[in-house]
């Protein structure tokens, strides 16, 4: 994905959403919508009860689809159903218990088998990643490491050194939820990791405007949409509504980024 | 013990780590710098001691409980940590990482709370000592501690009231963490238990294991003084309970009783009981023993007592579990209420709920612990249940 995007010069723009809303076939069409309007790719948010690096709105996500009966097969199940239909690479997003309680091997055999191409682990700091590395790599699965504005330079260093299938870089110092301003801290980050590698960057978190995206996707190889996009679907009452505010909303993105 | 510090990784074992967002982890690692150098120094040591004697009052008094003692056929006694000021020995650790914010340079703190003690021992440590405070409360917590509420208020703190799940201690927590995580750059979070993400665990206990120190050299065996045969200890996040342990641990011939919170009935699900009914999993940055259900979701505990509400607990206290160090057994919450009473009206000590639970399993067992010196860790004073224990008692 990245290799392409890099040869025409053009930000990689990957919407997050969490899986199993507005219910598990219904939120399929709902991805279906977003790749057809531009995305390059997904995010696909496994629901979690006690997200520590989410803002209400991914939170209250979360509740609802749980709510629903949505466990982590059925979100795994949505991201594969995702990746069938759209053609797109489709990253798993999770709290590392889950995890841990499928059993480390166990969850990225599964995520293998239903062609999930990444996964993104929050809670999962470089310090304590080696397994699950080890069983990414072993699986086929990337893994994804992340930087933020407050990472030193000795860590970055250490984020950089375990090869990560692309850098997510935190936008801000905070959780998900969308911000008014642009953030102040891309620049930096951005030429911090450049200094030091060519590996794939892609800023995530506060980046929930088509100039904010288009701002922040100049600066690395892409960007991560997030609360935006859940407050669109949360907001909505039908399914239908919810998959027009998003064909108009990516379709936006998507042009900002191309400008 | 024949370890002081966790491992490199932060671990007991298995059990701790770091599992935290990216954005935190270089605030860990500055905090176990600013810890490792502030207890190496004479000049902090000196500080803290001259507040845990002139402004905490301690040492607290070991009192011999003869009334109840004679009811029991056991000899015990009270290790008075409701009488340190602000009532509980939360103040402890609250003194301690006050003085680690002002050396961090920090200006602002956020805690979360249960009972509402720590978050009382907090707004009264930064009012102490010029700081900022901010304290997330459950909802539900907010209206069963009443009382200490209208406390950390007069005290100049901002009570933050956190709506997610149940609005109990674990929801306050992932409030704090996720406060934190935003603005971590100028604020120190001090962590109310011997939980958390590396190094919380080991700084907390390092601070609350005066209680064990104090015990050990009050009742020492000489000059006609018994040495402790039973430590008993109620577990929430399990501060008190690894203050009071961690010297003794793995010491020939005492023994050392966790109790957590039984709540309805462990039959009934619920329960607080992470040690005893729970598995290993991460919660709140740290591997131990939690509440979860078979995908890895958190469920929420039940306690009468708020401070015995929670779903996981400190690592170490995992480690001592798994070495057989420790006892972990549990308590409902009525047989929490009758303690309450029976302590109240033999010693006229009204003791917190939460040390309750320590209480009610000794005299449940006290047959087995007949002619045995039992230590009792009084976590707390029960003023802030008096309210609910009138609602119970109807
Ligand atoms: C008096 C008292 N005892 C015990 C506890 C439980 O906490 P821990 O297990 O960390 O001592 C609390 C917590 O609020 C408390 O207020």
């Amino acid at each position: 994905m990245f290799a392409e995007s890099r040869e025409a010069g053009r930000g990689v723009l990957l919407p997050f959403l969490t899986a199993g809303l507005p219910d598990p076939v219904a939120s399929v069409e709902l991805f279906k919508t977003m790749a057809d309007a531009g995305a390059d790719g997904f995010e696909i948010g496994i629901p979690y009860a006690d997200p520590l690096m989410d803002g209400p709105v991914i939170m209250a996500a979360g509740h609802r689809a749980i709510a629903q009966g949505i466990t982590l097969p059925d979100a795994l199940g949505v991201a594969a159903a995702v990746r069938e239909t759209t053609q797109t690479p489709v990253l798993a997003m999770t709290y590392v218990n889950p995890v841990l309680r499928s059993g480390v091997r166990e969850f990225f055999a599964q995520a293998a088998e239903r062609g999930i191409n990444g996964v993104i682990i929050p809670d999962l700091p470089i310090d304590e990643a080696a397994p699950f590395s080890a069983a990414a790599a072993e699986e086929g699965v990337g893994m994804v490491a992340f930087a933020a504005p407050t990472t030193t330079d000795e860590r970055l260093d250490a984020v950089l050194e375990t090869e990560p299938a692309f850098v997510y870089a935190i936008a801000e110092v905070g959780v998900t939820g969308e911000r008014d301003a642009a953030s102040e801290n891309i620049h930096a980050l951005a030429a911090r990791i450049r200094a030091r590698s060519d590996v794939p960057v892609v800023f995530g978190v506060g980046i929930s405007t088509p100039e904010q995206a288009a701002a922040a996707s100049r600066h690395g190889d892409g960007v991560i949409v997030g609360t935006a996009v859940v407050r669109r679907v949360m907001e909505s009452s039908t399914t239908v509504q919810a998959a027009d505010a998003l064909r108009m909303f990516v379709s936006e993105l998507r042009s900002a980024i191309d400008g | 013990m024949t370890y002081s510090r966790p491992d490199e990784a932060g671990r007991f074992g298995q059990f701790g780590g770091a599992f935290a967002p990216e954005t935190l982890m270089p605030a860990l690692e500055e905090l176990e710098a600013a810890f490792e150098d502030a207890w190496g120094d004479p000049e902090f040591h000196a500080e803290l001691n001259d507040l845990r004697t002139r402004y905490v009052g301690r040492p607290t008094p070991t009192y011999h409980a003869k009334r109840l003692s004679d009811q029991l056929g056991l000899d015990l006694w009270l290790k008075r940590e409701d009488l340190a000021h602000t009532g509980a020995h939360k103040i402890n650790n609250t003194i301690g990482q006050g003085l680690l914010t002002k050396r961090m340079g920090k200006r602002r703190v956020i805690a979360e709370t249960g009972a509402g003690q720590h978050g009382v021992a907090t707004a009264t440590a930064c009012a102490l000592l010029g700081l900022d405070c901010v304290v997330f409360m459950g909802e539900k917590d907010i209206e069963r501690q009443a009382l200490n509420v209208y406390r950390m208020k007069l005290l100049g703190a901002e009570v933050v009231s956190v709506s997610d799940g149940a609005g109990t201690l674990k929801d306050a927590v992932s409030a704090a963490l996720r406060d934190w995580v935003a603005t971590v750059e100028d604020t120190h979070y001090i962590i109310g238990s011997v939980v958390g993400p590396h190094p919380f665990p080991w700084i907390v206990r390092e601070f609350q294991k005066v209680i064990g120190e104090e015990l050990a050299a009050d009742l020492d065996g000489a000059a006609g003084k018994p040495s402790p045969d039973v430590i008993v200890a109620p577990v929430g996040g399990g501060s008190n309970a690894m203050g009071v342990f961690y010297p003794f641990a793995g010491v020939e011939g005492v023994s050392l009783v966790g109790v957590e919170a039984a709540g309805f009935g462990i039959e009934t699900g619920k329960h607080g009981a992470s040690l005893g009914h729970g598995s290993p999993g991460v919660l709140h940055g740290s591997m131990t023993y939690m509440l979860q259900d078979e995908w890895g979701q958190v469920l929420e505990a039940h306690s009468i007592s708020a401070g015995l509400d929670y779903p996981g607990v400190g690592p170490e206290h995992s480690y001592f579990k798994d070495a057989g160090l420790v006892d972990y057994v549990s308590v409902s919450d009525d047989e929490a209420v009758e303690a309450f009473h029976l302590l109240s009206e033999t010693e006229g000590i009204i003791p917190a709920l939460e040390s309750s639970h320590g209480l009610a399993w000794i005299v449940r067992e006290q047959a087995q612990l007949a002619g045995k010196t039992v230590v009792l860790n009084l976590s707390g004073r029960g003023d802030k249940d008096v309210q609910q224990i009138a609602g119970v008692d109807g």
